[in-house]
């Protein structure tokens, strides 16, 4: 019996650093299995935004919902740990400079939160980080550190250890933008995978054409609210609004 | 009178008794430092203000005034209220608290300068502050100051000589007490001069395999 829409929703959202107001009156739905592609200039709040979602920025007003349980319910401090660890466990999130735990070799990058939060054995720990690592083509280096890795290697090595947790929902944060270009494909394959699995995701990105290639839907974000959502062709083609469309035609020749 | 290394045979079982001791307490001390500055580092980060307030105190007092004076406190002061410490015990408890005071600044520093990126990851995937902290920033903090740590232990190796003062065997204490026996200072000194140096590159030498080990994994 489980509803297939509204998988996610953020609801009215807002957020402000002390005066400056980041996100205004943000709205979005995901259903299960979609992908949602984030773009827009660099400070229009994309990341704010994703970060709201597992609650890493909390926000001022609005809620958040994941599979009909609101994740930034409103619970006495000791209830709310609790509740958002909980949470965060089925929310994956890769961040644009991987923040891999330095001190741990890829397997133990992926299987330490397993082993803690759901108390595997060693021998299941070991399955666990077999199979995800394999799957980002990762196995190779199982036993590697993140110091012996390349960026688009700790790239899959984390996004392996987000899908450890077996996530509902994954948050890509310009998990790309930090590599060297000839790196890129690597880990948009990988991220290709996942879409094929019908993950959910919500992806922050600047690559138009991966974007397209992979996505639903594509929201257009400017100075805090969403200017413009729609099927990629029709953001990516043939915006309606004059600011998508600078922004896309400012962002080609940038590309070039 | 001139130098006559030749008596030192005769005394060389009380100076490597008390190399022994030197090492005993130089090793006890140094775990006790170890882990007490990474307790005593989370505890000033992140304690709560009742615990933390009473602990600058305590940190002040072991700070701010002579390791010495320590000593004695623990050895002697202590006796009158009901806590008679072995001259041993008093040692390793006034060397490594004083040393963990010292590690605890280290190790505060390094948390606090390891990547935000790494708490939001941990907690990322679920994990509560506490379990964060001890999982992943506590230990790439301790890795961080491995070498000045380093240092303080080497710090510590020749102040171990103050334990003397309460009566431990140590290696100064048995210099002195072959002296007192041969009456000759300045070979046994030079003896136990030459003995620091030998334990103090053996130290450095156990802080390089350790820096090698974590050279990857950081
Ligand atoms: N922790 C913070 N404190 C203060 N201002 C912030 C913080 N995080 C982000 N901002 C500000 O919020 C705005 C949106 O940032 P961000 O969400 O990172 O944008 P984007 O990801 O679209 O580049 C920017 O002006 C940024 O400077
Ligand atoms: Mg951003």
């Amino acid at each position: 019996m489980t509803d297939h829409s509204n998988f996610v929703q953020v609801r009215h959202a807002q957020k402000s650093f002390g005066t400056l107001e980041v996100l205004k009156d943000i709205s979005l739905t995901v259903e299960r299995g979609q992908i949602v592609a984030i773009i827009g200039p660099s400070g229009s709040g994309k990341s704010t935004l994703l970060r709201a979602i597992n609650d890493l920025d909390p926000l001022t007003r609005g809620e958040v919902w994941l599979d009909g349980v609101q994740v930034n319910k409103s619970l006495p401090f000791r209830q709310y740990e609790k509740h958002i660890n909980e949470m965060r466990q089925k929310i994956g999130m890769v961040f644009q400079h991987f923040n891999l735990f330095p001190h741990m070799t890829a397997r133990e990058n992926v299987t330490m939160a397993p082993k803690m939060l759901k108390g595997l054995s060693n021998q299941q720990a070991d399955a666990l980080a077999n199979e995800q690592l394999d799957k980002v083509g990762m196995l190779e280096r199982i036993d590697y550190y993140p110091s012996q890795l390349s960026g688009g290697q700790k790239q899959r090595v984390a996004i392996a250890r987000a899908l450890a947790m077996e996530p509902k929902l994954m948050l890509f944060d310009e998990a790309t933008s930090a590599l060297d270009p000839e790196l890129v494909d690597e880990v948009n394959q990988v991220m290709k995978k996942l879409a094929e699995e019908h993950m959910t995701m919500i992806i922050v990105t600047h690559e138009m054409d991966f974007a397209a290639s992979v996505c639903d839907r594509v929201l257009f974000m400017d100075q805090g609210v969403v200017v413009e959502e729609g099927p990629p062709e029709v953001v990516f083609k043939n915006p309606e609004k004059d600011r998508t469309r600078a922004f896309l035609r400012k962002h080609l020749e940038g590309a070039k | 009178m001139g130098l006559d290394f030749t008596v030192i045979p005769k005394y060389i079982d009380i100076i490597l008794l008390g190399c022994l001791w030197t090492i005993a307490i130089t090793v006890a001390a140094a775990l006790l430092s170890f882990f007490g500055g990474i307790f005593f580092a989370v505890i000033a980060l992140y304690a709560p203000a009742v615990i933390r307030l009473p602990f600058r105190l305590f940190e002040w007092i072991f700070m701010g005034t002579p390791l010495l004076l320590q000593l004695f406190l623990i050895y002697f002061g202590l006796v009158q209220i009901g806590v008679d410490l072995p001259a041993f015990v008093a040692g390793v408890i006034g060397l490594g608290l004083h040393f963990a005071v010292y590690n605890s600044e280290l190790i505060q520093t390094a948390i606090l300068s390891v990547d935000k990126g790494q708490m939001e990851a941990a907690r990322t995937v679920g994990l509560s502050r506490g379990q964060a902290l001890r999982k992943v920033i506590v230990p790439q903090a301790v890795r961080a100051v491995i070498p000045p740590i380093g240092n303080n232990m080497i710090a510590l190796l020749k102040d171990s000589a103050l334990v003397s003062v309460i009566g431990v065997s140590e290696l100064t204490l048995s210099a002195q007490r072959a002296i007192g026996a041969s009456y000759r200072p300045f070979e046994f000194y030079i003896l136990a001069a030459a003995f620091y140096y030998v334990i103090n590159l053996g130290m450095e030498w156990v802080q390089r395999k350790i820096e090698r080990r974590i050279a990857l994994s950081r």
